[in-house]
């Protein structure tokens, strides 16, 4: 007897990346039991949990999920969205859902649409907290409950329970809130009644799409899975997966290839075969599923406060030659003049960045002492409120501008601004917050399904 | 003597989540991949110097079916946090660049 087989696409590595129309084409003409695509990363940094915008622009995720939807739609097979908006909550979802219901109408689609919540209640949080629910990973500091009580905005990443759940309950559209990468997958996998092993490597694969092919490119991907083994191809013709390529996928954004925590257990691929079928088709057998307690991690982001910048640049060796005193001058010359108009020193900061120096790897620098011919110099207010934070940067800037130092030779100004107005607002700014995990016996409890007929 | 950047295919660096970065250590040819992991040099040890941080906190794995290593750290700071420079981590990896292997190769 054949062995049960599912055949499942993932559109790009992030919707709103693009991807060829012909590879979806391909895609369907193979009949796949569902197409799916991530949405989502906490790669861009915190910006978008915290003010609930989303990565990609409103155009691109419409263009993407236009073919999407319509070739789910056209072909009866459910299309799934993970990690809806860039960062998976309430509001990053509804942009989503909305996008979903405007191409529905233009298109004249019609078909039962299941929005997966994944945005926590902070009561729910607290409470959690006191029942001892709530632990940190790694080294992380032990949460308090000021900390949920200051966050803007906390998710939980689902795991591909509340897909499933929505798949059993007949739903052809799934829009999910942050979820682990994989979930859609699957959850589609085990639906059909495979392992999770399998299922697990799959969804690894596929959440970054053509990240497993050569050469690397914005493009679909299909996987086929079995009881015990996962096959991978490119739908593109030009490009190829190889088992290097899949093994190099198995690095990416991670911290170890062969280990993976999920919701509910390990994926170990320790003793993987990874074998070529074709020269662009992979065949991995070996993975193991080791079941663990259920948890949920967590995701937040709280304000940081509230930033203004500017760019200057020096072109002055004498003044090259002495960056670290100058700054140095520049800091102390700046607090004095920010105190002079009632400015609170503990309600601001002053952050200067020296690209040509160190300014992309700060302390990490392991070549401090070269010397560069031009410095350019990234100055930043971070503040309780956006007055403080331009007033501050308007003084940094002047002392940054007009300072003496030894050996002076051009006293008309220090730096050269490329940009009038020279001071740029940046408004409220966030930072990421939790490394915990909140146990739950319940993979549905903090995962609302709401279904709609659109 | 050769420098990592003259026989690896790939020396990168990335988020592994807002809070580590990770480091991928590549190479195309397992021969060479083999010669290099029989001088040791490419140990958690020696990531810890390069970087500042303690052997214990580096999560390093040997990956022989890629030909790499990969090592995972505490970033710095963490991504977007106030005074960060690499919000995706992408760029410290110039480390790596110039580990010295001690092996006997026309580079």
């Amino acid at each position: 007897m054949m062995q049960k087989t599912v055949r499942m696409m993932s559109a790009s590595g992030i919707l709103g990346y693009g991807f060829p129309e012909s590879s979806l084409k391909a895609a369907l003409a193979l009949k796949p039991h569902m197409i799916g695509v991530d949405g989502g990363s906490s790669d861009p940094g915190p910006h978008y949990l915290g003010s609930g915008k989303t990565l990609n622009s409103r155009l691109a995720m419409k263009r993407d999920l236009s073919l999407l939807l319509r070739g789910a739609i056209g072909n009866g097979i459910p299309l799934m969205v993970g990690t809806c908006g860039g960062a998976g909550g309430t509001l990053h979802l509804q942009t989503c859902a909305d996008i979903i219901r405007e191409i529905a109408a233009e298109h004249g689609l019609h078909f039962k649409m299941a929005v997966i919540d994944s945005e926590q209640d902070k009561g729910f949080l607290l409470e959690q907290l006191r029942a001892g629910k709530i632990k940190p990973l790694n080294n992380a500091p032990e949460i308090r409950p000021e900390n949920i009580e200051e966050a803007v905005r906390i998710v939980g990443m689902m795991g591909p329970e509340p897909y499933r759940q929505a798949l059993t309950a007949g739903a052809q559209v799934i829009l999910g809130g942050r979820g682990t990468d994989p979930a859609p997958w699957v959850a589609l996998a085990m639906h059909h009644g495979l392992p999770e092993a399998p299922a697990w490597y799959a969804g690894k694969i596929l959440e970054c799409a053509c990240n497993a092919a050569i050469p690397k490119k914005h493009d679909c991907l299909m996987v086929t899975v079995g009881e015990d083994f996962v096959e991978t191809e490119p739908l593109n013709p030009e490009l190829r997966c190889t088992p290097m390529s899949v093994a190099v996928q198995a690095l990416h954004e991670n911290s170890s290839p062969v280990i993976r925590y999920e919701p509910g257990g390990v994926v170990d691929s320790s003793d993987c075969v990874i074998e070529a079928l074709t020269d662009r088709r992979v065949r991995i057998t070996g993975m193991r599923w080791i079941p663990k307690p259920y948890s949920i991690k967590l995701e937040g982001a709280r304000k940081a406060g509230y930033s203004a910048i500017t760019i200057a640049a020096t072109r002055d060796p004498g003044l090259i030659a002495q960056l670290d005193s100058f700054m140095a001058f520049v800091r102390e010359s700046t607090s004095t003049k920010v105190s002079a108009l009632g400015i609170d020193p503990s309600t601001y900061q002053l952050v200067l960045r020296l690209y040509g120096q160190d300014g992309v790897m700060g302390a990490w620098e392991p070549k401090k002492d070269s010397v560069p011919t031009e410095v350019a110099i990234i100055a930043e207010i971070v503040a309780d409120t956006q007055d403080i934070a331009n007033a501050a940067l308007s003084l940094a800037r002047v002392t940054l501008l007009h300072s003496d130092f030894p050996g002076r030779m051009c006293r008309e100004g220090n730096m050269a601004f490329p940009f009038s107005p020279s001071d740029i607002e940046r408004g409220p700014i966030y930072e990421f917050m939790l490394q915990h995990v909140l146990e739950i016996d319940d993979p549905l409890c903090m995962f609302p399904i709401h279904y709609e007929q659109v | 003597m050769v420098k990592l950047k003259h026989i690896a295919k790939a020396c990168k660096s990335k988020n592994a989540g807002p809070f580590h970065i990770t480091l991928d250590i590549m190479f195309d040819k397992a021969d060479l991949f083999r010669q290099v992991r029989e001088t040791g040099v490419i140990c958690p040890e020696l990531i810890a110097s390069l970087y500042g941080v303690k052997p214990k906190d580096v999560l390093f794995t040997e990956y022989p079916p890629a030909l790499a290593w990969k090592a995972t750290l505490p970033r710095r700071i963490p991504s977007g946090a106030v005074g960060d420079t690499d919000i995706y981590g992408a760029q410290q990896h110039a480390p790596l660049l110039d580990i010295e292997i001690p092996i006997d190769i026309a580079a």
